[in-house]
């Protein structure tokens, strides 16, 4: 199977196929960053252009490192710097990104859609770095690449996502992708932060944290964003550490050797607790490293890498 | 003379909805038989094959001017509306500055008698500016063209303020149209609040901000005895609480939008801005509940909130988009289909287009009685076209019906005995 969409905007429309063509291409692209050159020729000569409207660190430098390490060009235009603070709008600079030769444009914007319109408008290509609470598919492919690794499939599987699924594009993509590859998911959270129509997403809805672990393989835990408090969508940090937090003695509901995700940045002692990020069951920091590949491999398949086996 | 011959005539007020022909004189209404013979003075039409009903009238319309000519204009709007059918508009007040004094609604009907090419019948505001917080000069507007008050656009937030206003507005037999929006619910929301939107990860804005108001409105209107005309109703629970208001006697009349008539939320995937209106999109059992509603009467009228915007404004994203579509040019294919599918006879949607907006503004329109003045729509119901941009008149084209196949449309409009539209072709310079 060859990838085939200019544009990778989400998980939801992506077959599981495509998906697994992804992820199966991962692995490789693992096998060099943990090389010691950590360089190989196959984007050379093709630009990619990081477009970030909403501050992040992790995710931009992921990208950025993925296409120096396929030696791309690639640069970062960031909110605070580009036209877009004297108000140009996201079609003219789009427009002007594609025209200046761009092979692949990263955007991350709090406007969900805002890919997509992008996509529409540009002839390059377009990767959802995330948007608003709608998807962040590389997210979604790393934590499943993440799963698959240490589980060998994702087939079977019970997985529960924790947390804020309301404002989460994490949840929406990893909900999405998991279900295209057999997995079954619940959720869990308070019911506040859960979005309507969660079981016409084939998942399973819970309140209390100690069902949805109970028995499950792998536990992703969302990052809650402190100004949702504020909002007042739940009381205090203090209640959500006690209702809804992971930590060792919940853990311990799930299968013995459940994996446990989380996305970061983490708030240690609010949605997890440190014992539980820092333990055996922990493989938060190799996400971290899988998302360099996923984007590696993402970033491949956009620029039309027709051959599948990498340099080695 | 112009004799309007073999049409079918749907005239729900003389309960004509047969072929009968129609003879125009100075402006009115003169005759309206089986059979009028031709005679050498007439200018004849032959509405063989088609629709021949009172002149259309909408009652919910932007007109942008003054203040907002990017987005549309009195000429520009005027035009649409003579090419969607409708001889006459009320036009709401949230233009800039607002249409809240006599002098606003001066300079709208000066403009409206030069530019306009159909009947443009302003609505005034209810508070000063429409900011909620002190009556505009009700009385004064009332004497002086104003046909409704309204704070459309957004909702008299403050329940004093609204019983204020409906009282006020009793002593000069205006309407209150209100617009239901509890504010706090609806928030930052972009579209309906139900699984698409958790789909689409767009903020939601829930049915019960449109329900809470629509009750205070119907409570707050039967205990000052007024007249309350609810503007674009879009969910199940409204209609319930405005049939057990009617039940009771209270004085509520309602209007629907055609594109809730047509349109559910799932429109809205895909993130085309020009689905992101002000009730939202809404489910389609609450989309199915308008259409009984209004085939039962329990919807009095049908009514565009024609709202448009620039391209430039429509073309950002999905968030960031003003809320509004333009609907004059589509609301007459999108009712028919309705009558074609056998959900809404044809006399009530003749019905919910003219008589009953024309009576809740009062403006004595919609019949083609006898001595009636001469406004009169011609249908046609087997036409079928694909609006491009460039067919609409509006300068807004923000409108989701755009390359989509639509069927029957209006290919004549009469104003006061005068051609304004013949054959999709305006009749004016």
């Amino acid at each position: 199977m060859k990838w085939t969409r200019k544009d990778l905007l989400g998980l939801q429309d992506l077959s599981s196929d495509e998906i697994n063509l992804i992820l199966d291409q991962t692995a490789p692209m693992k096998d060099i960053i943990q090389r010691d050159i950590k360089k190989v020729p196959t984007l050379r000569g093709k630009s990619v252009i990081n477009l970030f409207y909403e501050p992040s660190t992790r995710t931009r430098t992921s990208f950025e490192l993925a296409g120096k390490y396929l030696s791309a060009d690639t640069s970062s235009l960031a909110v605070s710097t580009s036209s877009v603070v004297k108000g140009e709008s996201l079609i003219d600079t789009g427009k002007t990104i594609d025209v200046m030769g761009a092979d692949i444009v990263v955007i991350r914007h709090q406007a969900s859609g805002a890919p997509l319109l992008l996509s529409q408008n540009i002839k390059a290509s377009v990767v959802n770095a995330g948007d608003g609470f709608h998807e962040h598919p590389t997210q979604g492919l790393l934590d499943m690449f993440t799963i698959r690794e240490k589980k060998g499939t994702i087939q079977g599987l019970t997985v529960t996502i924790l947390g804020d699924v309301l404002h989460s594009r994490v949840a929406r993509s990893n909900i999405w992708g998991l279900t295209k590859l057999g997995a079954k998911v619940r959720v869990a959270g308070p019911s506040t932060l859960m979005p309507p129509g969660l079981a016409e997403m084939g998942v399973e809805v819970f309140n209390r944290i100690e069902d949805a672990v109970a028995g499950a393989d792998v536990v992703n835990v969302l990052r809650i964003q402190l100004e949702r408090q504020q909002k007042g969508l739940f009381p205090t940090l203090r209640e959500y550490a006690r209702l809804f937090g992971l930590n060792q003695a919940r853990l311990a509901l799930a299968q013995p050797d459940a994996l446990v995700l989380h996305p970061g940045p983490m708030n240690r002692g609010v949605e997890i607790s440190p014992e539980v990020a820092d333990g055996p069951q922990s493989v938060i920091t190799e996400q971290v490293t899988n998302g360099v590949a996923v984007r590696m491999a993402v970033l491949y398949l956009m620029a039309g890498g027709g051959l599948v086996d990498v340099p080695r | 003379m112009f004799l309007v011959k073999n049409g079918l005539v749907v005239d729900p007020v003389q309960g004509i909805n047969a072929k009968r022909d129609i003879l125009i004189k100075d402006g009115l209404i003169a005759a309206v038989e089986v059979n009028i013979a031709v005679s050498g003075d007439m200018q004849v039409y032959d509405a063989a094959g088609k629709i021949v009903t009172p002149g259309l009238v909408d009652m919910h319309v932007h007109l942008r001017e003054p203040g907002l000519e990017a987005k549309e204009t009195i000429a520009s709007g005027t035009r649409a509306a003579a090419l969607g059918g409708f001889t006459s508009v009320a036009c709401m007040p949230n233009t800039k500055p607002v249409l809240d004094s006599k002098a606003m609604l001066e300079t709208v009907k000066a403009v409206a008698a030069r530019e306009g090419v159909v009947n443009v019948f302003p609505i005034g505001a209810i508070t000063k500016g429409s900011a909620g917080l002190e009556l505009a000069e009700i009385g004064d507007m009332a004497l002086n063209g104003a046909v409704a008050i309204s704070d459309d656009g957004k909702p008299v937030g403050n329940a004093e303020m609204m019983r204020l206003a409906l009282e006020y507005a009793k002593m000069f037999n205006l309407p209150v149209i209100a617009h239901c929006e509890e504010s706090s619910l609806s928030a930052d929301g972009v579209m309906h609040f139900g699984p698409i939107s958790s789909e689409l990860g767009l903020r939601g804005i829930p049915a019960a901000a449109e329900e809470i108001m629509v009750a205070r409105d119907i409570i707050l209107a039967e205990a000052a005895g007024s007249p309350v005309h609810i503007a674009h109703v879009s969910t199940k629970g409204s209609l319930e609480l405005i049939r057990a208001a009617k039940a009771r006697g209270i004085k509520v009349t309602c209007e629907v939008t055609p594109h809730h008539l047509s349109l559910s939320d799932a429109a809205v995937r895909g993130y085309s801005t020009a689905t992101k209106v002000n009730p939202p999109l809404r489910p389609m059992q609450d989309v199915m509940a308008l259409r009984a509603a209004l085939a039962e009467g329990i919807i009095d009228c049908i009514a565009t909130d024609h709202a448009p915007h620039t391209s430039e404004e429509k073309a950002v994203e999905f968030n960031y988009a003003p809320f509004g579509l333009v609907g004059l040019e589509t609301a007459v294919p999108l009712i028919l289909a309705l009558v074609r599918s056998g959900e809404l006879e044809l006399s009530r949607a003749v019905e919910a287009m003219s008589y009953n907006p024309a009576r809740i503004l009062g403006i004595g329109r919609g019949s083609l009685a006898v001595g009636m003045v001469a406004d009169l729509s011609v249908l046609d119901p087997d036409l079928r076209l694909t609006l491009t941009e460039q067919d609409l008149a509006s300068q807004g084209k923000n409108s989701p019906f755009l390359g989509v196949e639509l069927q029957g449309f209006a290919v004549l409009t009469l104003v006061n005995g005068k051609i304004v539209m013949q054959d999709r072709k305006l009749a004016v310079s």
